[in-house]
């Protein structure tokens, strides 16, 4: 293998490009990203980020890694057409890249529901550095933001503002917070912070169009019921989709991301895919698609050894996530959905840990400010639930006497 | 200010960091293999796990809450100076501080 090309420049795509020479790959790596600049960390534009304004401090790796790593950056630069024939890869600018293999990290974008005005100006989205630059420069002269979309996104969102004394309206289709990925009883502690913050959510609640003023500028949000929220920003924060168009366009499988094998690999054995946009097996044995850190580092490097060394294991590592709302630290080991059981431990001081199970056994693990808790459950997911119970659920015990689980 | 980085080869590299930023950043910034804070300072990944030079142990302070739980997971063998290196901040008192870095991280 001579030339590994990989598309997008975010934390998938620039992991895949760092593991792929800690594992010994001396040929030519050529990443493509159309976003300009350095891959960055995008989990604090929401967080630090906004406090801040440190652009820097957001970096992967500095210019100084990518020259003596021979790690070539095209930023600033769309892929346009993926040859699979020719093993090339065509840039918006006409050139073409020869690949022996290829790495999909292509992502996701926010997804724009169908509202009216929403190309609005002041309507705001949070995906790259350019969108958090704007908004945090905004932010100094907001009284009042409206957010679209109770995910994590617009709660981390929602309490930065509020921390910087704006007041926030939270509008929520389903009638809990952070549906898609936490349990109902972890919706529940969060809608409570957040109250507690003096943030007002409004659940069960549909957007309906952008309201905009006089001069044609954003200036709130019209609820379906015909009732209005003003607010001089407007966030919308309702999801992503992934960007599948590329790998679409070249035929290969898509079905709510890039369809990829265990070992990540998709239905072309020279391309592979990673991160926000791959649906990978999951734990379940359904196909799954993350969108976390934990998943397009973990995939990133599953990719590059598979590439470098011979019968590696399918891909196998237990998700985790974490959400910084406030002072309150969301930690998630495993994955929330699908559990058909659910255990609330009281803990002596702080908030409960929660445990769900699917199928007799542990699934996930939601945690508010505990570490060590936390990182027990990363090594206790798959575990029978008579094991836990065998030692009253102190998973701190479990993990340190409980037989490792194969995963 | 100087931050000193002793590989586990002996390998030294000092770098600059400025007031008030972490270890880890500094580390990573200056493209010093052998910290990867991959969870960005989020105490989630035990990635950037460092061992403080004894002389500087007092300077440093203590494990925040959590610490060591998390340290615990860090790939290569935790000792009494151990430290998530994301959760030291540089101040005036450790201008100049040394850092010894673990075998591997992953
Ligand atoms: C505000 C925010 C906060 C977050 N907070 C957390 C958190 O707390 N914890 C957590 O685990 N995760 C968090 N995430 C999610 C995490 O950042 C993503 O899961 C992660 O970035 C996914 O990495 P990726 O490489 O798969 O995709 P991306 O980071 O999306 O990178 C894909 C790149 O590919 C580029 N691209 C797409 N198509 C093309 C093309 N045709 N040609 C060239 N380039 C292309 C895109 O522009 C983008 O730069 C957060 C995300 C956001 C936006
Ligand atoms: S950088 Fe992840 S724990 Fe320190």
């Amino acid at each position: 293998m001579q030339r590994i090309v990989i598309i997008g420049t975010g934390q998938g795509g620039q992991q895949a490009a760092t593991s792929l020479r800690q594992e010994g790959f001396a040929g030519e790596i050529l990443m493509i990203g159309d976003e300009p600049g350095l891959p960055y960390q995008r989990p604090p534009l929401s967080k630090a980020y906004m406090a801040s304004g440190d652009a820097d401090a957001l970096l992967l790796k500095p210019a100084a890694f990518y020259e003596r790593s021979s790690i070539i950056l095209r930023d600033g630069t769309r892929a346009a057409r993926i040859d699979r024939t020719a093993q090339e890869v065509e840039t918006e600018d006409g050139a073409r890249h020869g690949y022996d293999h290829l790495i999909l990290a292509t992502g996701a974008r926010n997804f724009r529901p169908p509202l009216p005005n929403l190309d609005a100006p002041g309507v705001a989205e949070l995906r790259t550095l350019a969108d958090a630059e704007s908004i945090r420069r905004r932010l100094a002269h907001t009284r009042h933001a409206v957010v679209v979309g109770g995910g994590f996104i617009g709660l981390e969102f929602a309490a930065m503002a509020r921390a910087a004394n704006v007041s926030v309206t939270v509008i929520e289709a389903a009638p809990r917070l952070m549906a898609r990925a936490v349990s109902p009883q972890m919706s529940d502690l969060f809608l409570k912070l957040h109250w507690s913050m003096g943030t007002e959510i409004l659940l069960g609640t549909m957007a309906a169009a952008v309201m905009t003023d006089a001069d044609g500028n954003a200036a709130g949000i019209t609820l379906a019921d015909g009732r209005e929220v003003a607010g001089d920003l407007v966030l919308i924060a309702t999801g992503v989709r992934p960007n599948v168009e590329l790998a679409a366009e070249a035929g290969l499988t898509c079905r709510n991301g890039i369809v990829v094998d265990g070992s990540l690999l998709t239905d072309d054995p020279a391309i592979s895919a990673l991160g926000d946009v791959a649906a990978f097996p999951g734990p379940l044995g359904r196909h799954v698609r993350l969108e976390s850190v934990q998943a397009a580092v973990d995939h990133a490097r599953h990719i590059a050894r598979r590439l470098m060394r011979p019968a590696p294991q399918p891909y196998a590592s237990v998700p985790w996530f974490w959400s910084d709302q406030g002072k309150h630290k969301l930690q998630i080991a495993g994955l929330a959905t699908d559990a058909d059981d659910c255990i609330v431990l009281p803990q002596p001081t702080g908030e409960p840990v929660i445990l769900l199970f699917k199928e007799g056994c542990l699934a996930a693990v939601e945690t508010i400010n505990a570490p060590a808790i936390h990182m027990s459950a990363r090594r206790l997911i798959a575990t029978p639930s008579a094991v836990l119970a065998a030692c009253d659920y102190d998973l701190r015990q479990a993990a340190k006497t409980a037989a490792p689980v194969a995963h | 200010m100087k931050i000193t980085f002793i590989a586990a080869d002996g390998t030294e590299t000092a770098v600059d960091a400025a007031e008030g930023e972490s270890i880890m950043r500094a580390a990573v910034r200056n493209d010093v293999d052998g910290i990867i804070g991959e969870c960005g300072g989020s105490m989630m990944c035990a990635t950037c796990h460092c061992y403080v030079d004894e002389a500087w142990a007092d300077a440093t302070g203590q494990q925040e809450d959590g610490e060591s739980d998390l340290l615990d997971c860090a790939a290569s063998e935790v000792r009494p100076t151990s430290r998530l290196s994301c959760q030291i901040r540089m101040s005036a008192e450790l201008e100049g501080v040394v850092i010894h870095l673990p075998e591997s991280q992953l």
